[in-house]
């Protein structure tokens, strides 16, 4: 019945978005394009990396790092955006929030474009690891899930949780090493190897980049993701029935 | 077999006003001390309905009576599924299909086509039924090319034809019906009312809530009066819509 719904939804969104522009969603793919060889020139003279190592880096970097920030924000507002609709139809909630996952998972397949210009650019070859990226998309993918079930609980109920989150990703964007490296820093940092975003950055990065991710690191991520689904679940499960209340 | 059953059903808003809508609040008030923070919060609460029971069967055809603001609404969306009682059970056996404001949630950068598949998904129609509406629907709506473009350059009479079509295609165990089902252009009333009147004799468990005593008294055969939320009356149509005139002498006199 709903079953695919979200799918045809997070389509459509895209879809729209750009109905009347003539590169559609390649505008997101654009903009990050730019971003990639800007401030490619700028951090690798800064950080003292070769252009070869550091622009495919950081390509993908920021190409996760859009797929994170955008699960993040955007699940936020999950069911607030579809306030319309939940007080009108009985769906199953759960729509509006794998609808935004599928929409960024689909943002994210366009901006892959710009990971394989960088890698032919530059004539690297990822091997096989490369095969070990899905499974970190959907770690990232999974906890996208998770946020949902959190973040657009709580921003139902409480609305100053979307700014705050807005906040706290931009802040999140310079302690995670998205245009740095861990190996940049002199010294170990806490608020590195606490952030639970740099390890599900890495197990996507690493492979794309040819490099299979530790198991400690696989470990870590898989932990996080399951606590994230824990913690959704239960809220969701708890407060489903009161979001068509709040919105 | 469809049928609805309500037993004891609560429902209650919290009023969140602008400022305790706020985490802040709720984090300084836990943070001030349990005692002054439960008085503190003073959560405003409207009971929108109060144990509310009845039982509807196939071929039941309630009407929802009462005045603005009585609890119609909101006991529609119960039957809906949509809020979920405080207190108290729903019971729904069949394929629910609310019809409330049917001009809301269409997608207005969306085609007529891409409206009509969004709709249908949204009712719990398949894909291949969707398909196999689809033409009629559009028949229905004479909006022909019109179809192809996105539903932002209709007109409001355009639109409520879309959501009318698609929105009555369906054939549903319990048909929830709000009084904003109503038509716009003189012609179309016409055809929107035989299909009106379809889709309520195939459906199993009609509820219609409405302020208009000539259709509720056309489509429906009991009555469920609400008063200040709370069931003050529930029989046949005929002494329902007595009980409820009476009632509503002293404030409209004339009518």
């Amino acid at each position: 019945m709903h079953s695919h719904l979200w799918l045809v939804l997070g389509w459509l969104e895209i879809k729209q978005r750009y109905r009347r522009s003539k590169i559609g969603p390649f505008w997101i793919t654009l903009s990050l394009g730019i971003m990639v060889a800007a401030s490619g020139f700028i951090y690798s003279r800064l950080l003292g990396s070769e252009l070869r190592d550091y622009l495919p880096s950081l390509a993908v970097g920021l190409i996760i790092w859009q797929l994170m920030s955008g699960l993040i924000n955007e699940e936020c507002g999950a069911f607030l955006a579809a306030e319309g609709i939940i007080k009108q139809i009985p769906a199953p909630l759960s729509v509006h929030i794998l609808r935004v996952v599928w929409k960024n998972l689909i943002i994210l397949a366009h901006n892959m474009i710009i990971y394989v210009i960088a890698m032919l650019f530059y004539f690297r070859n990822p091997g096989f690891a490369f095969f070990l990226a899905p499974f970190g998309v959907a770690l990232v993918a999974l906890n996208g899930l998770a946020c949902g079930m959190i973040l657009g609980v709580l921003s139902a109920r409480f609305r100053d949780i979307p700014p705050i989150i807005a906040n706290a990703v931009q802040l999140a964007f310079f302690i995670t090493p998205v245009l740095w490296k861990p190996e940049n820093l002199k010294t170990r940092l806490l608020i590195v190897e606490a952030n639970p975003l740099y390890y599900l950055l890495e197990v996507v990065r690493k492979p794309l980049l040819g490099e299979a991710p530790s198991l400690s690191f696989w470990a870590i991520a898989i932990g996080i993701t399951a606590v994230n689904l824990t913690l959704g679940f239960s809220l969701f499960a708890r407060f489903r029935g009161r979001i068509a209340y709040w919105v | 077999m469809p049928s609805i059953s309500l037993q004891h059903v609560d429902v209650s808003f919290p009023i969140y006003e602008g400022v305790q809508r706020s985490l802040r609040h709720v984090v300084m008030a836990t943070s001030t001390g349990g005692r002054i923070a439960s008085d503190s919060r003073h959560r405003v609460v409207v009971e929108a309905l109060k144990d509310v029971s009845f039982v509807a069967d196939r071929g039941d055809r309630l009407a929802l009576l009462g005045h603005n603001g009585a609890g119609k609404t909101t006991l529609l969306r119960v039957l809906a599924g949509i809020y979920e009682p405080i207190r108290g059970q729903v019971i729904a056996e069949g394929r629910v299909a609310p019809l409330f404001d049917i001009s809301l949630g269409m997608d207005l950068d969306a085609t007529g086509y891409e409206n009509i598949r969004i709709r249908g998904l949204y009712l719990g129609m398949t894909e291949a039924e969707i398909s196999a509406q689809t033409g009629e629907i559009a028949e229905f709506t004479e909006l022909g090319q019109f179809l192809h473009m996105p539903a932002r350059t209709y007109s409001l009479g355009m639109r409520t034809r879309l959501a009318f079509g698609v929105s009555t295609s369906i054939t549903p165990d319990i048909l929830l019906l709000d009084e904003g089902i109503g038509a716009v252009d003189a012609n179309f009333v016409e055809r929107a009312d035989a299909r009106l009147k379809a889709l309520i004799e195939r459906s199993g468990v009609m509820v219609l809530a409405s302020h208009s005593m000539s259709l509720l008294r056309r489509f429906c055969n009991k009555a469920l009066v609400l008063e200040h939320g709370a069931v003050s009356f529930i029989g046949s149509i005929d002494e329902a819509l007595g009980a409820y005139a009476s009632q509503r002498e002293p404030i409209t006199e004339k009518s």
